[in-house]
């Protein structure tokens, strides 16, 4: 964090961890002292176990899906089967992986690192965060197994609440309960960035990843809570008949829409905010440059999270809410689109006349800004009220949001995943792997989604099992693309893993600057710091003359 | 964990005032959580009612609203005695701590055996739109949503005040035995926040469904 030279590139051997031996890994072995721990570094290590298990289920689902819909008939699944697949995608992706992603795995790791701390503010309550959450995805998996739920994740009522036999219970109270996971760690999270700063780490000293993962935390702390109670009211109307939605007795419907997307619009930001966060971390340190434009990119995740508050009537342009509310809603989608494209703007920008090393992560990280742009971009042709009323409901939807949730977040995922992994594991995996997976990632993902977009204008709808044979051509195509993106997913399970067993020792291959990378052994001891780091200087104090590798 | 001045601290904090700002921060930031839990019923009441304002007018003219009166006075009196209870824990007084204490949690019983009481005289009045429970309330079906939005808004309030009434017992063993008198004091606080929370969210429930 101070403002010396970079260390070269491929600074290789580790002088520090190597010597001393002892670190939160190897410091107590036992399965107790793993499912008992406080430490955050192991119980980032925890959900990344839970979050891996789950996204497979998650892309099993997809999987199902995409070979449905290789040919125009219904031939593989029938339509009943059908939406339990869309909605297991759904409810599994968002809640049990794109929410906890960066949040709970490298963010849990991270954020005491980053800022000089010991740990969060409340570590005891954080291993409940990760309780809670595997007891959400026991209610889940039950749902699952007690014949699916065919909601979509939305859970729309009244059909959610009236007419669907599955189990939606079960399914609702799964999430319900995963939500008190999510809302937890944002309040420890937000807690430690105010109080357990490092000497001298004031907020504008602060990486850009503590800034979005505050952000973040602020999303789940204030829009959690309604997605709780409006789940809550569709199970008290499902057990005890206790209607507040039921259109007999004067409920609307449009009630629990306005409910609902108050939380699931801001959790997309949730869902993309620690993606920026990451991207902010990699491209600086590939690129040789501090990140131009420092401060309107913190300023810019706060942003985004308060206007993500102010958009969520964007997803009701055609449900029967008022012309004038849509109007509202509509300028406010495409305001929140400005701090978003500053961010780009701020890393595009940081590029220029660095120092690029094309590594992994930094091929993940310059993923996301292509693909989040391209996802962004197609996300104003939604805010926009005439055009939303041709393009609603169709794959035109679902290719917007994928761009952000799977070129964007996932992608992020993987790249900060990457790109913290000899920090977390003190082992360095195979490079070239790394570049591999990357462009097949980024190729099959395109292959997949790219098509969605023609077939939304063309009139796809989405939650279709059969379509007209005009649309095969199209489908094939993505669903190939699926089968790319699988490659591209599985790769670094295997290659991860086995740099555990095979990897060389490394200390911070990458030169990269940052408390975590500096102040801290490789991989750190139990309470991070031999001493606590005093911070001097702004971060990322990267220079672009030191020598390459 | 490393003694400072009788404190305990915790291995992450570096002073106990740290350590205290944390917990606040924390609660507070649990109780802006508790605030949007409500906050998402209360906005469908209100929906509601600007959708149907007669209806829900009528429906709400069979509220006992003398129940409910003297039930914010229980609970306004409550939130007296564990106010004072966190003066008196600061200075380290224990046995007036542990009185106010215990009459907090006398109070806090006292509401819920109210609420109780009322929840039977409108079950024998036939007004509990449960399934197997004959609902003989005759206005316009608008009506039954008002019922059903206030067992759910009391409902609510009435499991939030019993998940503190239990809190409130255990800090009183806390304090009963006094084995950390600092740590004590942060717990009445902490716990005394919730209690207000409480009681603030019952101020407007009562005046939404009792006064309309």
């Amino acid at each position: 964090m101070s403002t010396t030279a970079s260390p070269p590139l491929g600074r290789r051997l580790d002088t520090r961890a190597a010597a001393a031996g002892r670190n939160y890994l190897n410091e107590s072995t036992s399965l107790r002292s793993w499912l008992l721990t406080t430490d955050h570094k192991r119980i980032a290590w925890l959900y990344l176990a839970s979050i891996t298990f789950f996204f497979f289920i998650g892309s099993l689902a997809a999987l199902l899906i995409r070979l449905e819909l290789i040919t125009p008939a219904g031939d593989l699944v029938d339509s009943d089967t059908y939406n339990k697949l869309f909605s297991l995608h759904g409810i599994i992706m968002v809640w049990f992986f794109l929410v906890p992603s960066i949040p709970t795995t490298l963010g849990n790791f991270l954020l005491p690192l980053m800022i000089g701390a010991r740990d969060v503010a409340f570590p005891r309550l954080n291993l409940l965060s990760w309780y809670i959450y595997t007891l959400g995805g026991l209610f889940t998996l039950t749902a699952t197994l007690a014949g699916g739920v065919d909601t979509g994740w939305t859970f729309y009522t009244p059909y959610s609440s009236m007419f669907s036999n599955t189990a939606v219970v079960m399914a609702a109270t799964g999430v319900f309960v995963v939500g008190f996971s999510s809302i937890l760690t944002g309040l420890n999270f937000m807690v430690t960035v105010h109080k357990l700063r490092a000497p001298g780490l004031t907020w504008f000293r602060l990486p850009i990843m503590v800034w979005t993962l505050y952000a973040t935390s602020l999303i789940m702390v204030l829009a959690t809570p309604v997605l709780s109670i409006s789940l809550l009211l569709i199970v008290l109307e499902r057990v005890f008949g206790i209607g507040i939605f039921d259109p007999a007795l004067g409920g609307d419907p449009l009630l629990f829409q306005h409910l609902f997307w108050f939380y699931s619009h801001p959790a997309v930001y949730i869902m993309i905010l620690p993606g920026m966060g990451v991207v902010s971390e990699i491209i600086p340190c590939f690129a040789r440059r501090p990140l131009f434009g420092y401060r309107a990119v913190a300023l810019a995740s706060l942003g985004i999270a308060l206007f993500g508050f102010l958009v969520w009537g964007h997803h009701m342009f055609v449900s029967g809410q008022s012309l004038y509310a849509g109007a509202v809603f509509s300028l406010f989608s495409f305001l929140v689109a400005v701090p978003s494209a500053i961010k780009v703007f701020n890393w595009t920008a940081t590029l220029y006349q660095g120092r690029i090393h094309l590594t992994g992560p930094m091929l993940y990280a310059l993923s996301f800004v292509g693909l989040f742009t391209l996802g962004g971009l197609t996300g104003l042709f939604l805010a926009t009220l005439a055009l939303d009323v041709h393009l609603h409901d169709t794959y035109f939807v679902t290719a917007h949001f994928h761009y952000i949730m799977v070129g964007g977040m996932v992608t992020a995922y993987f790249g900060g995943l990457q790109f913290w992994w000899p920090k977390m594991t003190g082992r360095m995996y195979s490079e070239i792997w790394a570049v591999i997976a990357a462009i097949t990632l980024f190729i099959g993902f395109n292959l997949t989604f790219f098509p969605q977009y023609l077939l939304g204008i063309a009139g796809m709808p989405r939650r279709y099992h059969s379509y007209p044979e005009a649309f095969q051509l199209l489908h094939v195509a993505s669903s190939a693309g699926a089968v790319l993106l699988a490659v591209g997913y599985l790769l670094p399970a295997i290659y991860l893993p086995a740099s555990l067993r095979w990897g060389r020792r490394v200390d911070n291959p990458w030169g990269a600057l940052g408390l975590e990378w500096t102040a801290a052994d490789t991989p750190p001891i139990k309470h991070n710091f031999h001493q606590t780091p005093v911070v001097t200087g702004p971060p990322y104090g990267y220079r672009n003359d030191a020598e390459p590798a | 964990m490393s003694p400072q001045a009788g404190v305990t601290i915790q291995t992450q904090f570096e002073t106990a005032a740290q350590q205290r700002e944390a917990d606040q921060l924390g609660m507070w930031l649990f109780l802006a959580t508790e605030a949007l839990l409500f906050g998402g019923i209360f906005a469908g009441y209100l929906g509601y009612r600007v959708l149907h304002p007669e209806t829900f007018a009528a429906a709400a003219a069979h509220m006992k609203v003398g129940l409910g009166t003297l039930n914010t006075a229980v609970l306004l009196t409550s939130s007296l005695t564990v106010a004072l209870a966190h003066h008196l824990v600061q200075q380290g007084r224990r046995r007036a701590t542990l009185v106010l204490l215990g009459a907090t949690i006398a109070l806090g019983c006292a509401f819920l055996a109210i609420k109780a009481l009322e929840y039977t005289l409108e079950f024998r009045e036939g007004l509990m739109p449960l399934p197997g429970l004959e609902f003989r309330y005759d206005g316009p079906p608008p009506g039954q949503m008002f019922f059903n939005l206030y067992y759910t808004m009391t409902g609510l309030h009435a499991l939030h005040l019993t998940v503190a009434v239990v809190m409130m017992a255990v800090i009183f063993v806390l304090v009963w035995r006094w084995r950390t008198p600092d740590r004590q004091a942060r717990q009445v606080e902490m716990a005394g926040l919730y209690w207000h929370f409480v009681d603030i969210v019952w101020l407007f429930v009562y005046p939404a469904l009792y006064l309309v």
